[in-house]
């Protein structure tokens, strides 16, 4: 039908070709709706619309997400293209902002192309870490608020081409009609025309109501699962470029060696024209094929006189050895009370656990393919196919590091293998671009197995956790004192956090390659929580405290007298974030501790629990969770109980996930053998409150996932190192054992709260940061031998045996 | 240099290359542009560069391509026109089955237990989920889907004994 107040279209024109290149990966028939598609702009009075909106196609620039075109636009034919910026790192982020396109805008979820992680085309939104992806998106900030900018911006725009009021509006399947009247219609093709809403993102705008959800709160499969399971999904390992070389890099054998000789006439007369390069410590091959460039690397390896290496301290000795460096300091919390209350306690007790460093281990070793032309400076441009969670981050490091302008660098994510953090997809890349810069041709570099586990790997902290706690005379906790010491080094992204600035230097290739690695900055005094912001990132605070800040009550207990300290303490192996970073060895330490509370006053460990939390949501998930693992209410260790096998018992463990983001609880059921010190996780139970479900099916596979994740790490992994050889010797899956197919695997039971008005949080990281204590708990139930150490391996569970036997 | 005769997913083809010794994964990724088989470790200590030589799961990363010479060679991509079904491009009977499941997160490992558990419930009918375990013995997942891996094989194996 004709507008009753058409809107009036000025200043058209196409996308540019650039743009349009920038977005080869889209298939070919959205590719030409995009060439066709004109940019023109319009103005309808919704807010002030900005004067210089920029292009939302727009390489190598910068996308500033507060412009509403930077992440919807709508074609003539309807369809409609979504720009965000949290990658598809194989949680399901794809399907799920898909899910929430759909919905926001009511259109099928086909008719909407997702780009997502490209630097100049899609908003800046940092990493895709953190857990925090879902609750970024749907919140005021995200994906959503964009989505429901342009929603309401639509019916505005239908309601004056319709000419009656929005509240008469009928929206279904992205076509506006009129209730009563069957004849008017307009399409949001028709509204649109492929033009741009030059709006500021509302960030008030209001979201559609979960109770009219139809894509939202739905199983919907995996978009990407059919063709990785038929095998042709393009990885960024199998990233082509024409004219493309293959890479290897030859690392120190040992931490901080450096190059004293290179005798590169090893590589004459070896197949596939191998050529070296050398930027400082970095040292890589480049040569035609994979297996000329990995041949090419060995012979190199063997003409390179290195120095020798750091001095580490002994593996059995790293413990002690953190606790006696100087350290940066900051409270959670402190109540500035804990030390005078302690002292009126009836009773005290105190115990240390330690937590060692873990590896991402990523099955697929980490690949980048990266084409610098033109060498260095204003006239050298950069173009990286990456597997990183942050493209615009990359960009910034990619340009200090090789001394090129940003505007000139492109950064492409492209998935590939499962990361669980900060694994080797962002110094592979940079060990890529080095590689290419030094040979002026596009070079693919994907790590051998030892360099995936040693050579571009950060590892997740290890952490010694101290805790203490008062009594009162009914057992009550009346004070809680807690010091977690963690050892970083680099730390990649995260430098800010030891007192540095990130900048290449902070991962590997970068330090290599001559740049400056931050070292931890020490403090004279710990630094004081932020008034007013309770920010639990690492649940350095336990649960059971009242969180209380500025007067304000943030935690989720009810222990007024408490003190949070954590020391950084400068690590002798690389370190960055590895999924629950922090969260899971501090939560490992409350946790457990509780338990002992729990057992030391003959009290039922969840009772004890229950008697110290003031959070109605964590007390719900709780209760929930219990019923349906059949909990026996009755103290630890349960010899007796109703796990009637000598050696079987059952641990809880429950966390409110950074202070704010997803409650998960959990009860795992163990069977010890106490003569071998084998123990076999036999089942968990584990719910979830990540406010509304987004996903059941998706949320059920992450948390699977993070169950047997979380088994693997708690009885398995250790990084090991040689005090001797300065070097990690955990550099394959042999001398770096993780769960295999074969290995036991756990009957689960996951239980989702679906609390639909509550904000919607993540879900990556929640369920494993659970899944340690609770083992170690049940280990406890089943022998009465408490594990105050990961892994809780066999010997590590002979030896408590042993030591509680004193 | 020398030239070797492979039947990969169905066609026949003469690849040269100049050291026997080079690994068929390289050589089925650069020079066969599969994206089916994934280098994991080079080891032969996790599976995601499976493929089937003459119908047996294999390790491409340890394989020399000499010794793919003259046989049969089935990536994730060709398991279809391996068992002779129309339409090659669809999906497997036992891909469908994973992607039934949702069979897994990154799926970068997909190779090991796609093929070894097709190869496997093609020579033992209705296979327990233990037997399947053990068949997939030292396959990694990182991501750790291996409980509805097994569900998927699992449902294969009921849908083909049917």
């Amino acid at each position: 039908m004709k507008p009753k107040n058409p809107v009036k279209l000025e200043g058209a024109g196409p996308l540019p070709e650039k743009a349009l290149e920038a977005l080869n990966h889209l298939e070919p028939s959205r590719r030409e709706f995009l060439k066709t598609a004109g940019v023109m702009m319009i103005g309808f009075g919704l807010g002030a619309a900005t004067v210089d909106a920029q292009n939302p196609l727009n390489p190598s620039g910068n996308v500033d997400p507060a412009q509403l075109d930077n992440w919807v636009a709508v074609a003539a034919d309807g369809s409609i293209t979504v720009f965000a910026g949290k990658c598809e790192i194989g949680t399901g982020m794809r399907t799920l902002q898909q899910q929430l396109a759909a919905e926001e805008l009511s259109v099928r979820m086909e008719s909407i192309t997702l780009v997502l992680c490209r630097t100049g085309v899609t908003p800046n939104q940092g990493y895709t870490a953190g857990s925090f992806s879902t609750w970024t998106q749907f919140g005021a900030g995200g994906l959503r608020a964009a989505l429901d900018t342009a929603r309401d911006a639509l019916y505005q725009l239908a309601s004056a081409w319709l000419g009656v009021d929005v509240s008469r509006l009928v929206l279904k399947d992205g076509v506006f009609s009129v209730s009563g009247d069957p004849v008017s219609r307009v399409s949001y093709g028709e509204l649109v025309q492929g033009h741009r809403f030059n709006l500021p993102v509302n960030r008030t705008a209001v979201p559609n109501d979960p109770s009219t959800w139809k894509f939202l709160g739905k199983s919907v499969p995996r978009v990407d699962i059919p063709a990785k399971t038929k095998g042709t999904f393009e990885y960024v390992q199998k990233v082509r470029v024409p004219g493309m070389l293959h890479g290897r890099v030859v690392r120190p054998p040992s931490l901080g060696a450096h190059v004293r000789n290179i005798d590169n006439s090893v590589l004459n007369g070896l197949a596939g024209n191998p050529q070296m390069v050398q930027v400082n410590d970095f040292v890589g091959v480049v040569a035609d094929t994979q297996w000329h460039a990995i041949k090419g690397a060995t012979a190199l390896a063997s003409g390179i006189t290195w120095s020798s290496g750091d001095t580490l301290p002994a593996q059995a000795d790293l413990y002690t050895y953190m606790t006696q460096l100087r350290s940066r300091d900051s409270f959670a919390v402190n109540t500035g009370d804990v030390d005078q209350v302690m002292a009126t306690a009836a009773k005290t007790l105190s115990a240390q656990y330690l937590y060692p460093y873990q590896m991402h281990g990523s099955l697929g070793s980490s690949c980048a393919v990266v084409d610098v032309r033109g060498g260095t400076g204003d006239n050298a441009s950069v173009r990286a196919w990456s597997a990183t969670q942050s493209v615009y981050d990359v960009r910034t490091y990619l340009s200090t590091l090789l001394t090129i302008p940003a505007r000139n660098i492109e950064v492409i994510q492209v998935e590939g293998t499962g990361c669980y953090g900060g694994n080797g997809a962002d110094p592979v890349t940079f060990d890529a671009a080095l590689l290419s810069q030094a040979v002026g041709r596009p070079v693919r570099l994907q790590y051998s197995r030892s360099d995936e586990m040693t050579g571009g790997e950060h590892y997740g902290h290890a952490v010694v956790s101290n805790e203490k706690v008062g009594l009162d005379a009914n057992g009550n906790v009346i004070a809680w004192d807690y010091e977690g010491v963690v050892g970083m080094h680099g730390e990649g992204p995260l430098a800010n956090g030891i007192g540095g600035v990130p900048g290449p230097g902070n991962f590997i290739p970068g330090a290599l390659a001559g740049f400056p690695t931050s070292q931890v900055a020490v403090t004279a005094t710990p630094a004081n929580p932020v008034g007013g912001a309770f920010w639990n990132f690492g649940n350095t605070v336990p649960p059971y405290v009242s969180g209380t800040i500025g007067g304000a009550n943030l935690g989720t207990g009810t222990v007024a007298s408490q003190r949070s300290l954590t020391r950084i303490v400068e690590s002798p192996l690389w370190t960055s974030y590895l999924r629950s970073p922090d969260h899971i060895q501090h939560t490992w330490a409350h946790e457990s501790f509780v338990d002992e509370i729990a057992a030391s006053l003959k009290v039922d460990p969840v009772e004890y629990r229950l008697r110290h939390l003031s959070d109605p949501r964590l007390i719900n998930l709780i209760n929930a969770v219990v019923q349906k693992a059949n909990w026996e209410t009755r103290p630890s260790p349960g010899f007796g109980g109703p796990f009637r096998r000598p050696g079987s018992g059952r641990g809880f463990s429950c966390v409110l996930y950074s202070g704010f983001d997803g409650y998960s609880a959990t009860v795992a059921e163990v069977i010890v053998d106490v003569e071998t010190g084998n123990i076999t996780v036999t089942k968990v139970t584990t719910g979830i409150d990540t406010g509304a479900v987004i996903n059941p099916d998706g949320l059920r596979n992450q948390m699977e996932g993070q169950v047997i994740q979380g088994i693997s790490r708690a009885l398995y992994e250790e990084v090991k190192f040689d005090r001797a050889a300065s070097k990690v010797t955990s550099n394959d899956w042999r001398s770096y054992p993780v769960l295999k197919f074969g290995d036991p695997l756990p009957e689960m039971v996951t239980i989702l709260i679906n609390n639909l008005n509550a904000p919607v949080t993540g879900a990556g990281e929640v369920t494993i940061t659970t899944i340690a204590s609770a083992i170690g708990n049940a280990i406890y139930d089943a022998t009465g031998v408490r594990m105050r150490q990961i892994p809780l391996s066999a010997e590590n569970f002979l030896a408590a045996k042993a030591a509680h036997k004193v | 240099m020398a030239t070797y005769a492979l039947r990969v997913n169905g066609q026949d083809a003469n690849v040269t290359i100049d050291d026997p010794s080079t690994p068929l994964l390289y050589v089925l990724e650069e020079n066969f542009l599969l994206n089916g088989p994934r280098f994991g470790c080079g080891l032969a200590q996790c599976g995601s560069c499976t493929v089937l030589l003459d119908g047996k799961p294999i390790r491409s990363c340890v394989t020399p391509v000499s010794s793919a010479d003259g046989h049969s060679v089935t990536s994730l991509e060709g398991l279809r026109a391996l068992d002779n079904l129309p339409n090659p491009h669809a999906l497997h009977p036992i891909q469908e089955a994973f992607v039934r499941e949702q069979a897994m997160q990154c799926g970068i490992c997909v190779s090991g237990p796609i093929l070894y558990g097709y190869a496997f419930v093609r020579d033992n009918a209705n296979p327990t989920r233990a037997e399947i375990e053990k068949a997939l013995t030292n396959i990694i997942c990182r991501c750790c889907a291996h409980s509805r891996m097994i569900d998927a094989i699992q449902s294969y194996a009921k849908e083909k004994s049917r």
